[in-house]
């Protein structure tokens, strides 16, 4: 006997057919530590070797369960342990940078993230340099993904840090001027960052997580905004309850996904993270649904609540779903990788300014925003320094992934191509910040981060 | 493996007749059978058993799109799992 009806078979099928429901990631988190030596010869190959033979059948794997389920995994990824930790005795963070990307290729992943540093509140003595290196890496690479926490509640703001992230994307924008500045792309500043994320650009391995994990990202914005289309006009419990049941039902093909790699792997089940993320394929945007809310276009007055009550219906829907939840958990926002945000920004409804307001609420930060190419580093860092503050003050995580346009301006775009989309170049604040980065030290944390 | 197969599209003769029949050579056999006319739309579910056939989901997939194909209207197999993870708890 069957135990679900027709109905719900031929919803589930819909879902997949019409409406984009997809697994976003099957990411596999390595833990490296064990591959540390004073000989940068010994501890490259280390790494080579072990991502290599852990991650050997993981892309084979993602495509059975897809195969056998008829739900598509659209990325298979691997994240490591922050390369700034594994590199620190013996240097050559290039040559790293280098094995990464090809312990990436052997095993046939999308992307791998962890050439990462955490410097929340200060640098270790290799630990500049390191991010110094970041844009020669990007550029040099093709499927390394870097990241840097520059602030936690805990520790405050490293603003010497942000000065230096300002710099280095400006440095990864040029050093990749041929491709749109695509390494930018590649490169997330955070404050508190998680270590169990499997959504890249920003995965890596936390230093408190297991030899090695299988994390799972959902997805699906076309599901939330078809089931969203069916309650028109009613009021915002209804709206509320709507999100949760689809969320739900997401999440647990998540899960099942997740138990099911983790046990053909061998591998353990980390984490389900149920965040909702858009791609540039029509009916698979984050905007439409606040959209579909009643918004003339998202970025309008109302856009900050919408996507507020999204944010957190989602989470409330997911967590019964899963055993575990945990990554970054809500609704991304990244205009490149969203039509609906491509067309907000492009009509200027959407601006800097309010996404800078919707990432209080939502589950990641100023995300894939390309700004023009003569936008000064100072510029870039008090963006920086205006997203870590509110990630810091309201305990959450925020993040930074902005692309400067080398020789745009506002009114051009420039095309990336596949998930990663179209980036409208966004007009920046004229005025400078310059006095206040070149400060540097460390901005307290908040008083309410003293807990104990 | 117990998977669920449907069938979606328009109605006309021996769809029953052909996608059993496919299943049959391949040794796949067939627990629970529904038939439904939703939305206008010819619907036809069945939960089979694929424990005796010497095909993968994967091939047999491929097998029954081609069945599919021939008579108009849309074939899928997947694991049953995946509608019972989804729809109850």
């Amino acid at each position: 006997m069957l135990n679900v009806n027709p109905v719900e078979i031929i919803e589930t099928l819909n879902m997949i057919k019409d409406e984009h429901l997809d697994v976003r990631t099957i990411t596999m988190g390595i833990s490296l530590f064990d591959c540390v030596s004073d000989d940068w010869h010994r501890a490259v190959d280390k790494v080579y070797d072990k991502i290599t033979r852990l991650a050997e059948n993981l892309v084979s794997t993602g495509e059975q369960i897809e195969a056998e389920f008829g739900i598509p995994i659209v990325n298979k990824r691997i994240s490591v342990t922050p390369i700034s930790l594994i590199c620190a005795p013996c240097g050559h963070s290039l040559e790293f940078a280098r094995a990464l990307d090809r312990a990436a290729k052997t095993t046939g992943v999308n992307f791998l993230g962890g050439y990462s540093a955490l410097v929340a509140k200060g640098y270790s003595n290799a630990d500049r340099e390191f991010i110094a290196s970041i844009p020669e890496a990007l550029a040099t690479t093709d499927f390394l993904c870097s990241s840097v926490n520059v602030a936690t509640t805990k520790a405050g703001i490293n603003m010497d840090a942000v000065a230096q992230m300002g710099r280095v994307i400006k440095d990864t924008a040029a050093a990749t001027a041929d491709r749109g500045g695509f390494g930018c792309a590649k490169l997330v500043v955070f404050a508190n960052a998680v270590e169990d994320n499997p959504f890249m650009a920003g995965a890596f391995h936390g230093a408190g997580e297991p030899e090695c994990a299988i994390n799972v990202g959902v997805s699906g914005p076309g599901v939330v905004k078809c089931a969203l289309e069916r309650v028109k006009g009613r009021p915002f419990g209804v709206v509320a309850e709507t999100v949760k049941k689809t969320a739900f039902k997401i999440t647990r093909v998540g899960q099942m996904v997740a138990e099911e790699a983790s046990r053909r792997l061998g591998v353990p089940f980390g984490i389900v993270d149920l965040s909702l993320a858009p791609t540039p394929a029509r009916g698979d945007s984050v905007a439409h649904i606040l959209e579909e809310m009643g918004l003339e276009q998202c970025g309008t007055h109302g856009t900050t609540a919408a996507l507020a009550l999204l944010n957190d219906a989602v989470k409330k829907g997911g967590v019964m779903a899963s055993s575990y939840v945990g990554g970054l958990s809500g609704a991304f926002i990244p205009v490149s990788e969203d039509a609906g945000m491509i067309a907000a920004a492009e009509s200027g409804c959407l601006t800097l300014e309010k996404l800078e307001a919707m990432t209080c609420v939502c589950s990641v930060g100023l995300d894939m925003i390309a700004v023009p190419g003569d936008t000064s580093a100072e510029t870039i860092s008090g963006i920086i320094a205006d997203e870590m503050a509110i990630g810091v003050v309201n305990t959450k995580t925020t993040a930074v992934r902005v692309i400067p346009a080398v020789g745009k301006k506002v009114g051009d775009s420039v095309e990336f191509g596949g998930l990663l989309g179209t980036a409208p170049v966004m007009p920046v604040n004229g005025a400078s910040c310059a006095d206040f980065i070149a400060r540097g030290g460390r901005i307290p944390a908040p008083i309410h981060s003293l807990k104990n | 493996m117990k998977a669920v197969v449907t069938v979606v599209g328009k109605d006309r003769t021996g769809i029953i007749a052909r996608v059993s029949g496919y299943l049959y050579e391949n040794s796949v056999n067939i627990l629970d059978i529904s038939q439904t006319i939703m939305q206008d739309i010819f619907t036809m579910i069945m939960l089979v058993d694929s424990a005796e056939s010497g095909l993968d989901l994967s091939s047999l997939q491929t097998g029954l799109a081609r069945v599919g194909d021939e008579l108009g209207v849309s074939v899928s197999i997947q694991r049953e799992e995946l509608f019972n993870s989804m729809h109850r708890i």
